[in-house]
């Protein structure tokens, strides 16, 4: 199951009662909510609070606020502009707050695998400790009152990464897409609206926040996601039946220890070959998880906050390098 | 329709403005609604205007809330934030909470589209929830409502079931009863 399933992630919406939403607010009235949040999440008494780091995006440079989109922290709509806004992460990456997004407060709760039960527990809890001192806007029919009105209600997306190289290679995704929306839940490619499904990872996530539970929604979420993950692997398990798949498969892993120099597209689909070569049992020199890792690594904005900024050629050589040395 | 200012001429702006929670509505003649400061409407045309110019990108936005709003509120601006129904429609984005309740008649059918015909039925806000306990028990002390409790309660076990049919039932039960109580 884990080995098709990536990511799962819970984010809500939720707004200052007393001040308008950010698309009302100057870049004062913008800063002011942001420190008024910030303060409320340290004297929360979470056990996330004392692990906390607090970014402006006005501090950052132009390719570390691309990395931050690469490793999923944040939207690309929140880096497009820094007027107010700020980034509060836990040390070990598994909770983001974006201040001033859409909304004032949009809280990402991550975690690896599939637990959405756990971490939708989690983020529920530091819900409920910052409405103590917040008082987020709240409408007895409405629900959650959010900027956008798609999202009223629970104000919960609630979402998993799948890694569905299989069903991607029959054209079954865009088939299975259309039905989905009918039971309320969406899918696309994992960096949100409008990405393409880079090395098969896609996001399969709720879409219909108003009249259904957080309980229900999820239960949903997670009934679908297992049938997928089913569909998934008996695909899988046919066709790595053939000699051509185990080629690729096996000529992907080549590809990637020994290259001098490869483009990001090309490493990202390789990677999802071998990711699926462990999943049918024909690698066993490396898991999944190394595999996770060094896709979230190689990523163009990514390399360049770790090394400064290069040339795209400059980039595809350190990417060898990278992918070479966790390969080894 | 008489202005309700100047009772001479006919009315043809129509104010509807928020304070405090409290919906107040009027019916203008343009002379009283500019010189009362309701004379926002041209800004209004000129973002029209605008609208039709930059029309690719808009329209995407404006289909969003196709189910037009009547012209009657062009002039309507939310008190607390001073976002007009037009900000509205252009940005696709609320001003502020309060935005929900003066342009609740015009937001409500995008929100049908987008989630169908349904009332909230998950968490409650903790400080909300705080707030109307502490509301109800005034209203306890002054006159005890003990009819509308037990639709409380069976909405609550109602919505734990997740008797979602039942639930709206019993939430606009509610809501009315309250509306009477005020």
């Amino acid at each position: 199951m884990s080995n098709i399933v990536i990511e799962t992630r819970i984010r809500l919406a939720r707004n200052l009662k007393k001040y308008p939403f950010p698309i009302r607010l100057g870049r004062a009235g913008k800063e002011e909510v942001a420190n008024i949040i910030i303060d409320a999440v340290k004297n929360s008494n979470s056990p996330l609070a004392d692990e906390l780091d607090v970014i402006w995006v006005k501090d950052l440079t132009e390719y570390e606020r691309a990395s931050l989109v690469e490793k999923r922290l944040v939207s690309p709509e929140f880096v497009s502009d820094s007027d107010g806004k700020a980034l509060i992460l836990s040390k070990d990456r598994t909770m983001s707050i974006m201040l001033n997004e859409e909304d004032h407060i949009r809280l990402q709760i991550f975690s690896k695998g599939f637990e959405l039960d756990k971490a939708f527990d989690i983020a529920d809890k530091l819900d409920t400790l910052l409405d103590e001192n917040l008082e987020f806007a709240f409408d007895e029919s409405l629900g959650y009152l959010t900027q956008c009105p798609t999202n009223l209600g629970t104000g919960m997306r609630a979402s998993v990464m799948l890694h569905l190289p299989a069903l991607k290679a029959g054209r079954a995704v865009s088939r299975i897409a259309g039905n989905l929306q009918k039971l309320g839940l969406t899918i696309r490619g994992a960096f949100g609206e409008g990405s393409e499904p880079k090395g098969a990872v896609y996001q399969l996530s709720n879409q219909v926040t108003l009249g259904i539970s957080e309980k229900s929604a999820i239960e949903n979420l997670k009934n679908i996601a297992e049938q997928l993950v089913k569909r998934e692997l008996d695909a899988q398990k046919r066709m790595s039946a053939s000699i051509e798949a185990q080629d690729k498969i096996m000529r992907s892993l080549g590809v990637l220890k020994y290259a001098r120099q490869i483009s990001c597209d090309e490493a990202l689909e390789l990677l999802s070959n071998v990711r699926f070569g462990i999943n049918c049992g024909l690698i066993d020199s490396i898991g999944v998880d190394d595999v996770d890792k060094i896709a979230e690594k190689i990523r163009p904005a990514t390399i360049m906050s770790e090394n400064g900024e290069m040339s795209a050629e400059q980039r595809d050589k350190v990417r060898a390098e990278i992918i070479n040395k966790a390969l080894l | 329709m008489k202005c309700q200012n100047c009772k001479k001429n006919d009315a043809t702006t129509h104010v509807k403005r928020m304070i405090n929670g409290v919906t107040e509505e009027y019916e203008l003649c343009a002379e009283c609604a500019e010189k009362l400061g309701y004379g926002n409407i041209f800004n209004d045309i000129r973002s029209d205007f605008e609208n039709s110019f930059f029309g690719g990108f808009n329209s995407l936005f404006n289909s969003f809330f196709e189910n037009a709003l009547p012209a009657r509120t062009q002039a309507t601006r939310c008190e607390t934030c001073g976002a007009s129904y037009n900000d509205i429609k252009r940005t696709g984005m609320m001003g502020c909470a309060d935005c929900y309740s003066v342009f609740r008649d015009e937001i409500m059918p995008t929100v049908v589209r987008v989630h169908g015909n349904t009332v909230h039925c998950g968490k409650n806000s903790p400080s909300y929830k705080a707030e109307t306990v502490e509301k109800s028990e005034e209203k306890v002390e002054e006159k005890p409502v003990s009819e509308l409790d037990s639709l409380k309660k069976e909405l609550e076990t109602a919505i734990e079931n997740q008797e979602f049919e039942k639930a709206a039932e019993l939430r606009d039960r509610i809501k009315a009863m309250e509306e009477n109580n005020e």
